[in-house]
């Protein structure tokens, strides 16, 4: 009787997308690799089956502890994230097929369940528990690259990952404390609530000098790792930031900020994974940019903009995995010429490099093309032509150095298989996603929380798109044969995250470590203080008894006494 | 039979106590004390659903005498909450409790014993029913007289019990003395013993000086009955020296039947306004429930005997309970009620789980669990997680009665009564760390005995931890029935 409630809610749960991963992923690891994929798959076609059918005003409540909380809540952008998320999901699931590590498909399984699950939150409490899931599942990928640099580089995710959990909670309960319940809506973020809130956020999203965990972190995990971290995390926070700060001016100019000053770093990076991972930031800098301007053509653009990303990063970050898993390097002065070798692979890399470059007919040029529409309808002449700056550097570093450094360049010493049959199936799977999106926008257009009226195919914007690719094309080609562009630059580039992987860790030890002996000199002193008072402690609980009750029976009989005549004290007195 | 539950689940025992004082070979008495307690434990259960789904209260004459003239049994939504508690904390206790029994207990006392056990939880579950003032006293008396002699029972292992339950006789005594004068003082004033009859006609004498000097009698024999601070001296000897088995039912149920008792007849009969000095007296019990809650948590700091530190630990938790009492409000008597709840678990894992070590080498102590954590991890562990529950760590169901003693505390605006709380909550960590520093931390010493675990108290002990956890997490069904009964006392929505 009383357990019913308790049944109920169970079952209820798993009606939420993403549950059934969550809860799949503990099965994971007791099944056998054949059995294994196709549960996943199946998981993930029911989850996704559940949000393809969803109801609009779908809605469940639980309570815990006295809080109302709100489990399942559907927005207007919320079933085009949770679809592409699934999609993901299964492409992962198909792209490390040939893995046996049980570790990796489970936390990838939770992980992506964790996401899903998110996005359907109606309240910041059970966001931070899934926001804290994806913390813990992603780690293990990030760990999963197994080399010494992997492991500390996911030390430093973790880190920046769970503080941002700690600030979004802090920020929940300081909304909370301000009368406005736990509910996620729009924010105000000048308020303190509002603010801790933008920052977990930020730091999820990549935002300028909180983001160096990104391209610390992923071209460091497995190639199949990689691939499942370029999804979701960002991706979730970039749906956060459009519920709760769409139309927050200041975030315009921090997006601007996060696609311009990757430009720089990506143009000479040497490991092609970390170009990724730098290319990832400039298009969640356009993101943010559209989640600024807040307008419903610029939600819209930010909505099909994630959607399309998510498949051609994506495509980019497997495509440069099954490299990885080859030839064992990223490097790109040690790649080249593998064209001849890997032709489907060179061939998927260029439908993603291409679209990522906007290249008409591809996905980014129909979906980008939302976002900068709504930046020059609201007459942001500067921000506007940032962001065509932005596009130039993308098309630069990811559509053109990036696929020619790892299989144009000059390089008759390499030697290099195919990628695995799986691989080249999920590429594909992605790289006909690019196709579908940019031959036939309106199916996407359709999952978008408003009405498309913007024509894509406008004759100035398809020429003015396809004149800026033929000319930086040029400039690329000329400054190659000239050698003035550095193929293989510097080992590592010193990006932001050169502040909290090398310079902060050294500050802080510097003006740290004389305080540290002086807390430490503090705290051990107050230690033995304590230890030995309990030791006095003990001794005179056991010499007297006193502690261990055992009065006399006289002397607890007179306190008894005393007590009474308090009590008939009170009532005289009062 | 449906219809006589009510009285059935205390008539089995009580008769059951004879019976087995009877039976010869071991087994056999315990066979029956467990079969008795799974039946109260089972008409409890019954009982809480029929009040549930009846919503009001269940009354049961004896012998067919209605009230005021014959004695009732009353099933409302507070004994519907606490009897199952007692009653399956008894059963549970008295599962584990033939092998602890067989360790400390001398083979030609077992039939006493188990006539002792059942006599004691007799009068446990009687003085949660009976809706008569002078019949409690009966049954305070059966149970407490049964629960000196199981204690004292301890001296076959440990002389200590001796004076312990001397000790524990002398002061049980003077408290339900107390009572009875009270008692007494409240017949001569209204001339009925029945609870309901009792608060109606009091209401005509309430200002009298005698009517309060009742008050005092029975809340101070009350007080002394659950070992509310300074009246504690006689538990933590009683519980340590006494068999581990008894330690374990004790620690879970007997002090929570006094705490119910007394917010019967505080509440239920006085009523909540008592004639104006409502405000004094629950500052009284809000101040020596924090000076207990602080005394019990300090001294279980500095204890390094096991039973003896949880032992303090129980008059610190007592003291949260009497805090709940003490805010003489809805939720602080819900939060009492939760309290109570989640406290007969807590205790009834732990003390299981000492008592299976105390068993094996003697004494549970800090020293004999050195690196127990690496050989009896199952056991060790039940008490890690209840230690954690005691502390009020989110998840266990420590944690929910925290949140609403705080909430309690906070509705009347007594910030510092809540800072106090919680502070004491967190030097429990204290104690709780001092055991994972002994049992994981330490290298289990050379030539110390080899402990083994034992499933027949570490699966008891895991129920009752895992009970803790479920209702940590899935509080609301505990909530509500907790409310349901604050309601029978104080009236209101919540």
């Amino acid at each position: 009787m009383m357990l019913e409630p308790v049944a109920t809610l169970l079952l209820s749960m798993l009606s939420i997308p993403g549950m059934a991963l969550i809860a799949g992923a503990l099965a994971v690891p007791l099944l056998p690799t054949s059995a294994r994929n196709a549960f996943m798959l199946a998981l993930i076609a029911f989850s996704g089956w559940t949000v393809w059918q969803i109801a609009p005003d779908a809605s469940l409540t639980a309570r815990l502890a006295g809080i109302e909380l709100t489990l399942l809540r559907v927005e207007a952008i919320t079933k085009p994230f949770a679809l592409v998320f699934h999609i993901a999901a299964a492409l992962n699931v198909i792209y490390s097929m040939h893995e046996k590590a049980r570790l990796t498909a489970t936390a990838g399984l939770a992980y992506a369940g964790a996401a899903i699950a998110a996005l359907f939150a109606g309240d910041f409490l059970t966001l931070f528990i899934y926001w804290e899931l994806t913390t813990f599942a992603s780690v293990f990928l990030v760990l999963a690259g197994n080399t010494p640099r992997a492991t500390r580089a996911a030390m430093r995710y973790l880190l920046m990952q769970v503080a941002s959990g700690v600030i979004l909670l802090a920020g929940a309960v300081l909304l909370w404390r301000s009368g406005a319940g736990f509910a996620i809506t729009a924010l105000d973020a000048t308020t303190p609530a509002g603010f801790c809130i933008l920052l977990a956020l930020g730091i999820k999203a990549g935002f300028p000098l909180l983001g160096g965990w990104l391209q610390d972190a992923y071209p460091e995990a497995s190639p199949a790792g990689s691939v499942m971290l370029s999804a979701f995390t960002t991706k979730l926070a970039i749906y956060m930031l459009v519920i709760c700060f769409a139309g927050f001016k200041p975030l315009i100019y921090i997006g601007l900020a996060m696609a311009i000053i990757s430009l720089f770093a990506a143009m000479i990076e040497n490991n092609l994974r970390r170009v990724l991972a730098i290319a990832l930031v400039n298009q969640l800098g356009i993101m943010v940019v559209g989640i600024g301007i807040g307008s419903e053509l610029a939600i819209n653009g930010v909505t099909a903009h994630a959607f399309a990303s998510v498949l051609y990063k994506g495509l980019l970050f497997m495509s440069m995995g099954a490299v990885f898993f080859r030839t064992g390097t990223d490097r790109a002065d040690a790649l080249g010429g593998l064209a001849r070798h890997m032709p489907w692979t060179a061939g998927f890399c260029l439908i993603g490099a291409l679209s990522i470059a906007s290249m008409p007919l591809f996905s980014g040029f129909t979906t980008k093309a939302l976002t900068l529409g709504a930046v020059a309808k609201q007459g942001e002449l500067w921000v506007w032509l940032g962001l065509l700056f932005a596009s130039v550097g993308v098309v630069l570093h990811t559509a053109l150095r990036l696929p020619y450094a790892a299989f144009f360049a000059t390089n008759p010493k390499i030697k290099a298989e195919e990628a695995p049959l799986n691989m080249r199936v999920a590429m594909g799977l992605a790289a006909g996603g690019c196709l579908v999106i940019g031959l036939y926008p309106s199916a996407l257009y359709a999952l978008l929380p408003y009405a498309v009226s913007y024509k894509v195919w406008d004759v100035g914007h398809v020429l003015g798109e396809v004149q800026l690719l033929v000319f930086v094309a040029l400039i690329f080609a000329l400054m190659v044969r000239r050698g003035l562009y550095p193929l293989s630059g510097a080992d590592m580039v010193i990006y932001t995250d050169w502040i909290g992987r090398y310079a902060l860790p050294r500050l802080i030890i510097g003006i740290g470590a004389p305080l540290m002996r002086l807390w430490n000199g503090a705290k051990d002193g107050f230690v033995a203080l304590v230890l030995r008072l309990l030791r006095t402690g003990e001794e005179a609980s056991r010499a007297t008894g006193l502690a261990s009750g055992v009065a006399s029976t006289g002397a607890a009989a007179g306190i008894f006494l005393a007590l009474f005549a308090l009590i008939l004290l009170i009532r005289i007195v009062i | 039979m449906m219809q006589h539950l009510p009285v059935l689940q205390v008539l089995l025992p009580l008769l059951g106590a004879p019976l087995a004082a009877l039976l010869r070979g071991r087994d056999m008495a315990w066979g029956l004390a467990l079969l008795l307690t799974g039946a109260a434990f089972l008409i409890s259960a019954i009982l809480f659903g029929l009040q549930y789904s009846a919503g009001e209260a269940l009354i049961y004459d004896l012998g067919g005498w209605p009230a005021p003239l014959g004695i009732v049994y009353v099933i409302d939504a507070a004994s519907a909450l606490v009897l199952p508690v007692v009653s399956g904390l008894a059963f549970v206790a008295t599962i584990a409790a033939r092998r602890l029994v067989e360790a400390e207990i001398d083979a030609r006392d077992h039939a006493l014993f188990y006539a002792a056990w059942l006599l004691t939880i007799a009068g446990m579950l009687g003085q949660i029913t009976t809706g008569d003032a002078f019949n409690i006293f009966v049954f305070l008396e059966i149970s407490s007289l049964s629960a000196y002699a199981l204690v004292a029972m301890g001296a076959g292992r440990d002389r200590r019990a001796l004076p312990a339950a001397f000790n524990y006789l002398i002061l049980g005594t003077v408290g339900a003395t107390f009572y009875v004068i009270g008692l007494g003082l409240l017949y001569m004033l209204t001339g009925t013993l029945n609870l309901t009859d009792l608060a109606e006609r009091l209401a005509e004498v309430e200002s009298t000086r005698a009517s309060f000097t009742a008050l005092a009698f029975i809340a101070l024999g009350l007080f002394l009955k659950m070992a509310l601070f300074p009246l504690h001296f006689w538990l933590v000897p009683a519980y340590a020296h006494a068999p581990s088995a008894v330690s374990a039912l004790m620690a879970a149920t007997a002090t929570k039947v006094s705490v119910y008792v007394l917010i019967r007849l505080m509440f239920g009969v006085f009523g909540v306004e008592f004639n104006g000095l409502a405000d004094a007296i629950g500052l009284l019990i809000l101040t020596l429930g924090i000076a207990g809650a602080f005394a019990g948590t300090l001294a279980a700091i500095i204890e390094t005997d096991l039973k003896k530190l949880f032992a303090q630990s129980s008059i610190a938790q007592l003291g949260y309970m009497a805090i709940g009492i003490g805010a003489m409000s809805m939720t602080g008597l819900a939060a009492a009620f939760i309290h109570l709840f989640n406290h007969a678990l807590m205790k009834g894992a732990l003390f299981l789980a000492i008592g299976a070590i105390a068993a094996q080498v003697g004494r549970a102590s800090m020293q004999t669990i050195e690196g127990a954590g690496r050989q009896i991890p199952i056991t060790m562990t039940a008490i890690l997680v209840g230690g954690l529950a005691l502390i009020g760590v989110p998840l266990t169901a420590g944690f929910i009665s925290k949140v609403y003693l705080v909430r309690a505390l906070l509705e009347q605006n007594f910030w510092l009564l809540a800072a106090l709380t919680f502070i004491s909550s967190a030097l429990a960590l204290a104690y709780v760390w001092k055991i994972i520093e002994a049992a994981w931390l330490k290298e289990r010493p050379k030539g110390a005995p080899v402990l083994v675990e034992t499933p027949v108290h570490y699966v008891p002990a895991w129920l009752m931890v895992l009970a803790t956890i479920g209702f940590g997490i899935f509080a609301g069904p505990l909530v509500d029935a907790a409310y349901a009964a604050a309601a029978v006392f104080i009236g209101g929505a919540r």
